[in-house]
C-alpha cells in the first residue's frame, strides 16, 4: 500500500511538471505481439513495449531533490563508454537484514536508460527489498526480461543500472567497514555455464580476438548461455576500444 | 501495427524534421503518376513506348539544367543525395589516382565516409576544421591546398546546424588557383564540389553564380520523391563510374532510368525554386521567433550554428544543457511533435553528432542537442504548441539529471564516471586531450 501511494506521488508530480498529458499515456495497453517494433532476432517488442513506456514516462524511485546529509548510506556514479550516458545512484541498506531499503537514482540518459533503471530500482526494492548479495546478481538480461525487451543496439549502453549499483554498493561496503565484501571489478561471471568472467574476455581481446566469433573460438563463451551474448559483445567492444581504439 | 498507425493518425502531428525528409508535393505525385503503369517504357528502347520515356527524360533533364544554369548533358540522375556525393567524390578522385582532396569536419557522412574510404585506398585527404559557428575559414583552405589537390568538397548548407558556407568565395579561390597553375605549368586540374541537398529549397542553386564544378541535389528534401538524386557535373570534369552496366547517363551511372522519379525531382525542383524567396522570408521570421521564444522560456540553452542570414531559414538547433536528446525526443513524440537530436543514443553508430563536436562543443552538448527544421506546412501555431509543451518536459528531465554543465564548457563533465581512463570511445578516436578530472569533481 505504502508503495502505491508513493507511485501516485511521483505520477502527480510529473503531471504537474508537464501540465499536458501525453497522448501515449491515454492509450489502451497494446496486447503482446502488437508492439510497434519487433526485435527481428528475439521476436520481442521494444522501444514502446508498454512496460518500457510506463517506466519511461513515469520513472520510479527518482531522486528529485538533493539528498539530505545522512539520508543514504552510499552513492555511486558510472558512465557508459558506449554512448556517454551518466548514471548516479543512492542506497539505504537495512544493516540488520542486509536488505536494500531504498534505491534512488538520477540520469543523464536516453529513453531506455531511464526505463531500465526505473525497472531495476523496482526489482531491488519490491517485496521489502532484496538481499544485497541477491541484488548484486541482477544482470542486464534480467532487467530486460522484466521490460519485455529493448532494442538490440541499446542494450550495451542503456542498462547501466547494474553497474551503477555495483559501484554504489562497493562504496557502501567501504563506508561500513565490510572490506571483505568489496567486489573486485573485472571478475564478474559472464557465462554462468562455463564460468567465464569478463577478465577472460579481456584476455581474449588482448590476444587478438576482435569479434564475437573470434572470442567464441577461444572461449566457447555464450554457446550454452545465449542470453549472455549482448553483454559479451559489449565487453568485446569496450576492450577493443580500450586496447586498440 | 494497424492499430498503432491508426492511433498516430488520429493524434495531431507537428512535423519539424524537414531536414530529414519532406512530404512529396501532390503536384509532384501527379507529374509522376503516368510513368508507373501507363508510360512504363525503357528510354533505351527504340519503339514508341521507349521514345515516349526518352522524351520525358530529356524534358526533365533540360528543366533541371535550365534551373541550374547548366547544359542538359551536365545533369546526371542518381538514386540519392548520398549516391551523388559518392559519385562526385569517389568518381573524381579515382579518375586521378593518388591525388589530394580537401573537405571539412562537419560534412554529411555521405561525404566524410567516402573521403575516409579514399584514405584507405591511399589518397591523401585534408579535413578542414570549422569555427564555432561552423564556417570554413578560407585562409585555412588556402593553406591546405597542395599542388596535387584535385577536389575540394564543401557543403552548401549544413544539415544539422544550418551554416551556409561561402561557396561563391571558395569558388573564386579555386579559379585563382587554376590560373596560378596554368602560369606555373601545373597541369593538375582542381574542382569544387558542393552538397546542396539542404540548400536547394531555400537558396540560389545557379551554378554560374555559385561557381561550382559539381553539385549534389536530392528529391526527398525538396518535396520530391525519395530515392532520387542529381549530380551536376561541369563539362570536362573527369569522373570514373562507381559501377558498370548498360551505360546509361553517359556511362557514368548504369541502370535503367527511374523515369517517374526523374520527372518527379524535376517538377519538385521547379516548384521549390519558384517558391524559394517567399518561403525563405516566411521561415526566417518563424525561425527567429522560435529561437527568441525558446530562449525566453527555457534557461540554460545554447544555439548551435550562426544567427540571421548566414543560417538556413528553416533550421533551429539548440543544446538544452543537462538533458539527453533522445529522452527529450521520445517525450516530444508523445505529444505528437517530431524533431531530431544529435545524441549518440539516436545514431546507429552510437557516436554523438560530429557536427556539434566539430564546432568545438563537448559531447554533452551534442547529447543534449535538438534540431527543429521547419517546412512549407509549418505555422506559427505549430511552433507555439511546441513552445507550450517543451518547458515542462525540460523541467522534468532536468530534475532527474545528475549533471550540471557550465554554459561555456569545452571539456566533458563527468569523465571520472567512465571506465577506461575516463574516456568514451569517440573521444579516443578524436585524440582529444582531457584535463585529468579531480577525484571530487562530482
Amino acid at each position: 500500500m505504502k508503495q502505491k501511494t508513493k507511485k501516485q506521488n511521483v505520477a502527480t508530480k510529473i503531471k504537474k511538471a508537464t501540465k499536458l498529458q501525453p497522448a501515449v499515456l491515454k492509450r489502451k495497453p497494446v496486447p503482446p505481439g502488437k508492439y510497434e517494433v519487433v526485435n527481428q532476432y528475439t521476436g520481442q517488442g521494444w522501444v514502446y513495449s508498454d512496460i518500457v513506456k510506463q517506466h519511461f514516462f513515469q520513472p520510479q524511485n527518482l531522486l528529485l531533490d538533493e539528498p539530505k546529509k545522512g539520508q543514504f548510506d552510499a552513492e555511486g556514479e558510472v558512465g557508459s563508454p558506449a554512448c556517454g550516458d551518466t548514471m548516479r545512484m543512492w542506497v539505504k541498506i537495512d544493516k540488520k537484514t542486509d536488505r536494500v531499503k531504498e534505491l534512488k537514482w538520477k540520469t543523464f540518459g536516453c529513453g531506455s536508460a531511464i526505463a531500465s533503471t526505473s525497472m531495476f530500482s523496482v526489482m531491488v526494492t519490491e517485496n521489502g527489498g532484496m538481499k544485497v548479495d541477491e541484488a548484486l546478481k541482477i544482470r542486464p538480461q534480467d532487467v530486460m526480461a522484466r521490460l519485455s525487451g529493448l532494442p538490440d543496439r541499446k542494450i550495451h549502453c542503456s542498462v547501466l543500472a547494474d553497474k551503477a549499483f555495483r559501484k554504489t554498493i562497493n562504496n557502501y561496503f567501504h563506508a561500513s567497514g565490510q572490506h571483505d565484501r568489496v567486489i573486485v571489478e573485472g571478475a564478474k561471471v559472464i557465462d554462468a555455464r562455463l564460468n567465464i568472467t569478463d577478465k577472460d574476455i579481456e584476455e581474449a581481446v588482448l590476444e587478438g580476438a576482435q569479434t564475437l566469433e573470434d572470442v567464441q573460438k577461444k572461449l566457447k563463451v555464450g554457446v550454452g548461455d545465449p542470453e549472455s551474448i549482448p553483454e559479451i559483445e559489449q565487453l568485446i567492444r569496450f576492450f577493443k576500444e580500450k586496447y586498440y581504439g | 501495427m494497424m492499430q498503432s498507425s491508426k492511433k498516430i493518425k488520429s493524434q495531431k502531428r507537428t512535423y519539424l524534421d524537414h531536414a530529414a525528409t519532406t512530404s512529396t508535393d501532390t503536384r509532384v505525385v501527379r507529374a509522376m503518376q503516368p510513368f508507373f503503369s501507363k508510360m512504363y517504357g525503357n528510354p533505351s528502347s527504340l519503339y514508341a513506348d521507349g521514345r515516349m520515356a526518352k522524351e520525358a527524360l530529356q524534358k526533365a533533364r533540360s528543366s533541371i539544367a535550365t534551373i541550374l544554369g547548366a547544359r542538359p548533358e551536365e545533369i546526371i540522375f542518381t538514386g540519392s543525395g548520398t549516391e551523388s556525393d559518392a559519385l562526385a567524390i569517389l568518381g573524381v578522385m579515382r579518375a586521378y589516382s593518388g591525388k589530394h582532396m580537401i573537405t571539412d569536419t562537419i560534412e554529411h557522412h555521405a561525404v566524410l565516409y567516402n573521403a575516409e574510404l579514399l584514405e584507405k585506398e591511399g589518397f591523401p585527404v585534408t579535413y578542414l576544421p570549422v569555427d564555432a559557428e561552423g564556417f570554413v575559414d578560407i585562409k585555412k583552405l588556402v593553406v591546405a591546398v597542395r599542388p596535387d589537390t584535385v577536389l575540394i568538397s564543401i557543403m552548401y548548407a549544413n544539415n544539422e546546424i544550418g551554416t551556409i558556407q561561402p561557396i561563391a568565395e571558395i569558388a573564386k579561390l579555386v579559379r585563382r588557383i587554376r590560373k596560378e597553375r596554368i602560369i606555373s605549368g601545373n597541369e593538375t586540374p582542381i574542382w569544387l564540389h558542393t552538397d546542396a541537398c539542404q540548400a536547394a529549397g531555400y537558396l540560389d542553386v545557379n551554378i554560374e553564380r555559385l561557381g561550382v564544378d559539381l553539385l549534389t541535389l536530392n528529391g526527398s528534401k525538396i518535396y520530391g520523391p525519395k530515392g532520387m538524386g542529381v549530380l551536376y557535373r561541369r563539362r570536362g570534369v573527369k569522373i570514373a563510374p562507381l559501377w558498370l552496366g548498360g551505360g546509361q547517363e553517359q556511362k557514368l551511372r548504369s541502370g535503367t532510368e527511374n523515369i517517374a522519379g526523374i520527372v518527379g525531382i524535376a517538377r519538385a525542383l521547379e516548384i521549390a525554386q519558384s517558391h524559394k524567396d517567399g518561403e525563405n522570408k516566411r521561415l526566417s521570421k518563424l525561425r527567429d521567433y522560435f529561437i527568441r521564444e525558446v530562449f525566453a522560456r527555457i534557461p540554460k540553452i545554447v544555439l548551435n550554428g550562426p544567427e540571421g542570414e548566414r543560417r538556413l531559414s528553416n533550421n533551429v538547433n539548440i543544446s538544452i544543457l543537462d538533458i539527453e536528446g533522445e529522452a527529450m525526443l521520445l517525450y516530444l513524440d508523445a505529444y505528437g511533435i517530431e524533431a531530431s537530436t544529435g545524441s549518440a543514443c539516436d545514431s546507429a553508430t552510437l557516436d554523438p553528432s560530429h557536427v556539434i563536436l566539430g564546432i568545438g562543443r563537448p559531447y554533452e552538448f551534442a547529447h543534449a542537442s535538438m534540431r527543429f527544421t521547419l517546412g512549407r506546412a509549418t505555422t506559427k501555431k505549430d511552433l507555439d504548441y511546441v513552445l507550450q509543451v517543451m518547458p515542462g518536459i525540460v523541467e522534468k528531465l532536468r530534475k532527474i539529471s545528475p549533471i550540471n554543465l557550465d554554459m561555456n564548457a569545452t571539456q566533458m563533465s563527468h569523465a571520472s564516471a567512465f571506465a577506461g581512463q575516463g574516456l568514451p570511445h569517440w573521444e579516443k578516436k578524436r585524440g582529444t586531450k582531457l584535463k585529468t578530472p579531480s577525484p571530487k569533481a562530482q
